[in-house]
């Protein structure tokens, strides 16, 4: 295990030295910076509560996340026999991580998933975004009222529908088939991407869409050729929130696909992974948190981008 | 010549080229989500299960059969129980956090990942985490009471080892609702956070050459001029709530008893695992007006908002 193994098992002191550590980094600093004037002191100690809230608050949103970091490496020996679940008395181990990629169906789900997210976020792609300019540029007062109408069929929660689209899946003979999910999943991410992709494009100037068509485009030229390029970080985002969008999808996923091997992450890790009352607790555990870092990530990376589409989306233009 | 400038004179014009680009989105999302809705409303009307595909028309026996079901009226209770308690919490925690992360500090970035991660997390595998959180003989949480006295022999909270979080009426919905706000939150924030960040800065900029302090400027110009946003966070967190069934699926099952069981779950139940679709239909239709009433109020701040 080396590092690894070092790491785990010193994890809390670790954790605290590093967050001393950065602490005390950060006030010497300003120390350094602004002189150790009283002023400067009171206005660390004025912002020590401040800091402290932060931490409250991460400390919460993380805990669960920290315990399943901390138990994928846990041998059963020591997560069942007089658990002492925040320390190691046991080496830890990659057993169950190696189990879990190689005794299980995990892998499939995450293909399953990404298959699906591809097809469902090229079928958005190719339905919102030209909605979606309609919606900004060329619709007037009607393309506003379907814009609402669009709002209020996202806000149609899948638990409404699940039965009649089952009834549907089983007629067209989709069932247990991911493509029952590729098909119905874009009922949920065209009206999403097309009010995010709907604040994008107006953003863009409107001076340079009638400079092409005063330079003899027409106005599906202008919007292939100038709108679509400038609003290429817009789009990425797009992308990356329908991608998501469908990963989180549970209803559907769970009534449409009984099949093993057909199951996408969500559903497969739940449900195929727990035998009867018989749970794999540490492989569990590492399958929910191996997806949650990336997203995470994704999530924050493109956050600033999602609330701007959304204000622009909200402002009439 | 004339060949090649005649089909390019259509994609001038404003409004088809509208139309044409609006049309195959209007078409599929009415095909997906209206054929379906109406299907529903058919279904519960109609006696259809798994096995039996026909449709006989039986009027209002489903729904009048699903209002009379007393495990029904409770799962209602619930559900609207659940929805506007976890609310009041994440409207509160939404508001601070919104306000903590439209300012300026060290290591905004990290925590800010942190803070969204519960909402990132696809909510199936988020809910596996806390299912171990809460377990009844391993929960950290247990672990945690007992090594400081509240839990084990002589313990103010109880004398067991463990607090069986997901095992007893009242904690089981304690927990439910909990798992509710943390997951809940950081959507509320998101969307609280592109009302404080909207807000013109000359305003704020007035506020402070007027000698504002931090507080009054908070309590005085941004949280009034937030209001309007507040109210649609609340309603779509209401909504997606509302419509939800994964936290309680994984989690409990909707046990124990009864005592979690919400709309979604029940619908899924009786409809799916149950094979009755017709009742499963119309238990989740009784779910349709308050979604509606939800919406329309949304979408009336929102434009009396743009108003102003």
């Amino acid at each position: 295990m080396g590092v690894l193994g070092w790491v785990l098992t010193n994890f809390w002191a670790l954790l605290f030295t590093a967050l001393v550590a950065l602490v005390g980094a950060r006030i010497a600093w300003r120390l350094h910076r602004y002189g150790a004037t009283r002023k400067e002191l009171s206005h660390i100690l004025r912002r020590s509560p401040f800091y402290i809230l932060v931490l409250v608050f991460c400390s919460f949103a993380l805990a669960p996340f920290l315990i399943m970091f901390l138990h994928t490496f846990k041998t059963d020996g020591d997560l069942y026999r007089r658990p002492q679940p925040f320390v190691f008395r046991q080496e830890p181990t990659i057993e169950h991580l190696d189990a879990l990629f190689n005794n299980t169906a995990y892998l499939e789900f995450i293909r399953n998933s990404v298959g699906v997210g591809i097809a469902v976020v090229i079928i958005t792609l190719l339905l919102s975004l030209p909605a979606a300019y309609a919606l900004a540029r060329l619709t007037g007062r009607w393309g506003e009222r379907a814009a609402i109408l669009m709002f209020l069929v996202y806000l149609v929660p899948p638990t409404l529908l699940f039965i009649p689209l089952f009834r549907i899946v089983v007629l067209l003979g989709l069932k247990d088939s991911p493509w029952s999910l590729i098909v119905v999943y874009p009922s949920f991410t065209v009206p999403f991407s097309m009010w995010l992709l709907q604040g994008f494009f107006k953003a863009v100037p409107p001076e340079l869409e009638e400079a092409a068509l005063v330079d003899g485009y027409n106005r599906v030229e202008a919007f292939l050729r100038v709108v679509l390029p400038l609003s290429l970080p817009g789009i990425i985002s797009t992308v990356v929130f329908t991608f998501t969008l469908t990963l989180h999808e549970f209803i559907y996923g769970l009534v449409f696909i009984a099949d093993t091997s057909q199951r996408t992450l969500s559903v497969g890790v739940p449900t195929e992974l727990i035998l009867g009352d018989v749970y794999f607790w540490q492989p569990l555990l590492a399958a929910a948190l191996i997806i949650a870092i990336p997203v995470g990530l994704a999530y924050n990376l493109f956050l600033d981008s999602l609330v701007q589409g959304f204000t622009m989306g909200a402002v009439k233009g | 010549m004339a060949s090649l400038a005649l089909p390019a004179f259509p994609l001038d014009n404003r409004r088809l080229v509208g139309i044409l680009f609006l049309a195959p989105a209007l078409i599929y999302i009415l095909l997906l989500v209206g054929f379906p809705f109406f299907l529903a409303i058919a279904f519960g009307f109609s006696d259809v299960t798994v096995g039996n595909t026909s449709l006989n028309f039986v009027g209002l026996r489903n729904f009048q059969a699903v209002w009379e079901n007393d495990i029904f009226r409770q799962v209602f209770e619930t559900t609207i129980r659940f929805t506007l308690i976890s609310q009041l919490f994440i409207l509160i925690f939404a508001n601070i956090l919104a306000i903590i992360f439209t300012q300026n500090f060290t290591g905004k970035w990290f925590a800010r990942f942190i803070v969204i991660l519960p909402w990132a997390t696809p909510v199936s595998l988020a809910m596996i985490g806390w299912l171990w959180m809460l377990d009844t003989k391993y929960s950290p949480i247990d672990y945690l009471l007992l090594q400081t006295g509240f839990l084990g022999r002589g313990g103010i909270l109880s004398d067991d080892r463990n607090l069986f979080w997901l095992a007893t009426p009242s904690l089981s919905q304690i927990s439910v609702i909990f798992v509710q706000v943390w997951r809940m939150t950081p959507l509320a924030t998101v969307i609280l956070m592109a009302g404080l960040s909207s807000i013109p800065t000359d305003i704020l900029d007035q506020a402070e050459v007027d000698g504002s302090r931090f507080m009054r400027t908070l309590l005085q110009i941004k949280l009034p001029m937030i209001l309007p946003i507040m109210v649609i966070a609340l309603l779509f967190s209401m909504i997606t709530m509302f419509g939800d069934m994964t936290v309680v699926y994984v989690l409990t099952r909707g046990g124990p008893v009864d005592y979690t069981r919400v709309l979604g779950l029940y619908s899924f139940q009786v409809g799916i695992e149950g094979g009755n679709l017709a009742q499963g239909a119309a238990i989740s239709l009784f779910a349709f007006p308050l979604l509606l009433a939800m919406a329309i109020l949304m979408l009336r701040t929102a434009s009396r908002a743009e108003v102003r």
